[in-house]
């Protein structure tokens, strides 16, 4: 997601509101007791000290965290964790872990609404959550000196125990005095030198439940009665069903019902191969609707017919149209991006069950809040009637955060019209023909170098859909006609503000295929092609690709320190083995500042990536064990994208349909990675995206060194064929 | 009704012929461990052992596997090299989301049953058909080689 950090609150309600469908989130600051009485796990065994809604100790010394954002690899359900108990004084491996309900009293710190994404978590949950554990110790601390009658400050913790003198109490043994206390306003927090967990590389809390199969996931959801569903969708945008014959789904052994619903028919069964082979048997017709002929090739050649005109105005200085004529040397490049999936390994899916009045919904999703309120307006009852359990998420990337509440309100329009607990489940070829892709873009470039080969002018016109319209956040993410997240990376690069005569100017098509934030969203593009212009510029300039972004950088000492420790370690400017060539690139994007330094092959019209290195200053690093793996995980996921990511249409239709035809990486295809963190104590960013945005120009510039060819268009796969 | 032996057990189990072994196991057996992730054995995050080889378990059907000996995850807890493996696992902290790492420790395990010291070559063939989607490829090839080294 986007950096929206800076929406008003108040403003972003309203916004809410109205998306949600006449449901107000509200914002609550957490207080002590003020929820005890809608505390979630209050129905924990045993009495239960909930002095706020993260975190409940029970009298059976059960020590409970509840974590306000969904767990989808990225490691939160070990990274808050530590906040806590970091304050809490308890050891990480005793406390519990669940996924919060949806509540207002979750809701992100910095969005105003409960969502997992934007690479926001640890850092907008950093205080709250130590917060959390600092007032329950605080609550612990003064039960313990009531009881014996001493002052707080004659107490101390250790390890999920008060002691005072040679007593000792456990923390479950004081809960129930405790949850009587009333709290104090403020509890002040550790002073940083005191920390015995944060900043310590730690081990994954959920790792061993997902290394025996026990983990429980959203396709993992059963219980008597369930059945299981699949949909059989318009595969044409806009396209409607306009009739249908079941009658051979129905002999299928195992068919219950045959439903139709608002997104096409469903398929009820026993078991998924019923439902799939009753779907299978289906004889649907369908309206193709407008967009029957719709094909990714034609919709480039609109892009470059609109990029002749002048868009919405992103950023501009000086005179950039006047001065191109006085640029010693022209760069002249169009650079374009295919629809991509997200395709997470677990298809999507979700599980209904319609009660009388109530519903319970089993979902892995990034926004609990927004499923709710859009069942809830499907079955016409209460958002509170709803209750919405977030088992793991098997990959999100920004899927399962649909502010379209696809794949949910999907499945309780099912259930509803089955009437019986039904689970939906998405097969492959329905995730990656089912839409809400990457946007794919156009962007046409002119870039006048000085003299000196520094850049003097730089006009970027940027084609490619919106993503953030019709969402909770347009209305501060949509000004004056540019999204903001179409010109992420771009609009407010260094680089370009560095060009005294600048124009970066959108063309926002509309176009009937949904689109989503993807992992890292418009970073995604954006710096793949900023990162290769600085390339081009460099080699246009006669100069090295490091030195050369070193001096535009030097008011930059986020960037420099980032590009400076990744060319540093990679041996920059250092011979390499006959037949290898590297390439940089350096990127802020969600606060942290990423720089990858990558070596390449190329042989017989085929990349190897061999070795990334990479350094992030993302500020203050709460878990640098997870750090390193979502390095790791966003290279993997911009190289994936990068060599073989390609979504298109034909004839209206998309022509990828599994991984045999939408290709992802492979272990064979992935090259060492060596992650360095500069040390730092500046303003904390993200860790689950900042690592894919700079993969992709720092492969492609390798490429360029290797063979003398600019990548321009992405995959890198068809252009080296 | 099929008779099955599923992790040492036999299994009456109530499914047609055509039935592939992965919906067997996780809608009529019950046992989710095995995950669905592509149907036509694309990904591996369906792979079982038949008779200690790794099949994808969402193409091959149930018939296939009358009079054989299926493993899953749920059995490498008992299972002489899947311990090594799994604990491999977590020292090296591989898991992101975890949704693919059944698979991959199916696959991984039966590479170590064959091979006690795999080369990056010999992990690249076993595993390549193991898609994970978290990128958490440099930890599974790492977690292998240690897994061979408590092995040998």
């Amino acid at each position: 997601m986007g950096n929206i950090k800076n929406i008003s609150r108040r403003q972003f309600l309203k916004a809410t509101a109205f998306i949600a469908g006449g449901l107000v989130i509200a914002f609550t600051i957490p207080q002590a007791k003020r929820f005890m009485s809608k505390s979630p796990a209050s129905n924990a065994d045993g009495a239960t000290f909930a002095p706020n809604a993260f975190l409940h100790i029970g009298s059976d010394d059960t020590i409970t965290v509840l974590l306000a954002h969904s767990e989808m690899g990225q490691s939160i359900w070990t990274t808050l964790p530590m906040l806590i108990a970091e304050e809490l004084d308890v050891e990480l491996e005793r406390i519990r872990i669940e996924h919060a309900p949806p509540a207002p009293v979750y809701a992100h710190t910095a969005y105003g609404l409960q969502i997992t994404g934007g690479s926001t978590t640890t850092w907008s949950e950093f205080d709250r959550y130590r917060q959390a554990g600092a007032m329950s110790r605080t609550l612990l601390v003064m039960a313990a000196a009531n009881r014996l009658g001493v002052s707080p400050e004659q107490c101390r913790t250790e390890n999920g125990m008060v002691i005072v003198g040679d007593q000792r109490f456990t923390y479950g043994e004081l809960a129930d005095e405790a949850a009587k206390l009333e709290a104090p306003s403020e509890v002040p927090l550790r002073d940083p030198s005191e920390w015995k967990i944060i900043g310590k590389a730690t081990k994954r809390l959920d790792s061993r439940e997902k290394i025996d199969g026990s983990a429980v996931f959203g396709q993992d959801i059963q219980f008597d009665g369930l059945k299981i569903a699949v949909v059989s969708r318009s595969p044409y945008f806009g396209g409607k069903l306009k009739s249908y014959d079941d009658s051979e789904a129905k002999k299928i052994p195992g068919v219950i019902k045959v439903v139709q619903v608002p997104t096409g028919v469903a398929v009820v069964a026993d078991n998924f191969w019923a439902a799939k082979r009753g779907r299978d048997a289906l004889n649907i017709e369908w309206d193709a609707g407008p967009n029957a002929n719709l094909d990714s090739d034609q919709m480039f050649a609109d892009f470059r017919k609109m990029a002749a005109e002048k868009g919405a105005i992103a950023a501009a200085a000086g005179e950039p149209d006047n001065v191109l004529d006085q640029a010693s040397k022209v760069i002249e490049a169009e650079y374009a991006v295919p629809y991509l999936a997200h395709s997470p390994m677990e298809p999507l899916n979700c599980t209904v069950r319609i009660s009388k009045d109530s519903c319970e919904i089993w979902t892995g999703t990034q926004a609990p809040g927004l499923e709710q309120a859009a069942a809830a307006a499907i079955l016409g009852i209460d958002p509170e009637k709803v209750k919405v359990h977030t088992p793991f998420l098997g990959g999100g990337f920004g899927r399962r955060g649909n502010p379209d509440t696809d794949f949910v309100s999907e499945a309780t329009h099912v259930a509803k019209a089955a009437g019986m607990p039904v689970k939906t489940i998405w097969t492959r070829e329905d995730d990656i023909k089912g839409a809400y892709y990457r946007p794919m873009n156009l962007h046409q470039v002119k870039i006048g170098l000085d003299e000196a080969g520094n850049p003097l002018v730089w006009r970027h016109t940027c084609v490619g859909q919106s993503i953030m319209t019709g969402t909770p956040f347009e209305e501060y993410m949509i000004k004056d006609g540019v999204d903001a997240t179409s010109v992420e990376g771009l609009a407010d690069s260094p680089y370009v503000k560095a060009t005294p005569h600048h124009l970066v100017d959108l063309h926002t098509p509309k176009i009937d295929i949904p689109v989503l934030w993807w992992r890292s969203v418009g970073h995604s593009q954006n710096a793949f092609i900023v990162e290769s212009l600085i390339d081009e510029m460099a080699h246009a300039a006669g100069r090295d690709p490091v030195e050369y972004r070193r001096q535009l950088l030097k008011e930059h000492p986020r960037h420099l320190a980032a590009l400076n420790l990744a060319a540093e370690k990679a041996g920059w400017g250092k011979p390499l083995p006959a037949g290898i060539f590297r390439g940089v690139a350096v990127h802020e994007s969600f606060g942290s500042y990423v720089a990858e330094v990558a070596e390449v092959s190329v042989a017989n019209g085929e990349v190897k990536v061999h070795r990334v290195v990479c350094a992030i200053d993302c500020g203050l690093v709460v878990n640098p064990e997870s750090l390193v793996a979502q390095m790791e995980s966003g290279i993997a996921f911009g190289l994936s994208a990068a060599l073989t990511g390609k979504i298109s249409l034909k004839d209206g239709k998309i022509e990828q349909s599994n991984f045999n035809d939408y290709q992802v990486l492979r272990i064979s295809q992935m090259p060492k990675v060596e992650v360095h963190i500069v040390p730092s104590t500046d303003k904390m960013g993200g860790a689950g995206e900042p690592a894919t945005p700079p993969i992709a120009p720092a492969v492609t510039n390798a490429i360029f060194a290797a063979t003398g060819k600019r990548i321009r268009t992405l995959p890198i796969a068809d252009q080296l064929a | 009704m099929l008779t099955l032996n599923i992790n040492g057990e036999e299994k009456q189990l109530d499914v047609t012929d055509d039935m592939p072994i992965l919906w067997a196991l996780r809608d009529v057996a019950q046992m989710t461990g095995t995950k669905f992730g592509c149907g036509m054995a694309q990904c591996g995050a369906c792979t079982v052992h038949l008779d200690g080889q790794p099949i994808r378990s969402c193409v091959t059907p149930i018939s296939a596997a009358v009079g054989k000996k299926i493993t899953t995850i749920e059995h490498m807890n008992s299972d002489p090299v899947g311990q090594v493996v799994q604990d491999a696992w977590q020292e090296l902290d591989v898991v992101q989301c975890g949704f693919c790492q059944s698979g991959q420790i199916m696959a991984a395990t039966a590479l170590l049953s064959q091979n006690k010291s795999p080369t990056d070559a010999d992990i690249d063939a076993a595993m390549n058909g193991n898609i994970c989607r978290c990128g958490t490829y440099p930890r599974i090839r790492a977690a292998i080689h240690h897994a061979a080294k408590k092995l040998a």
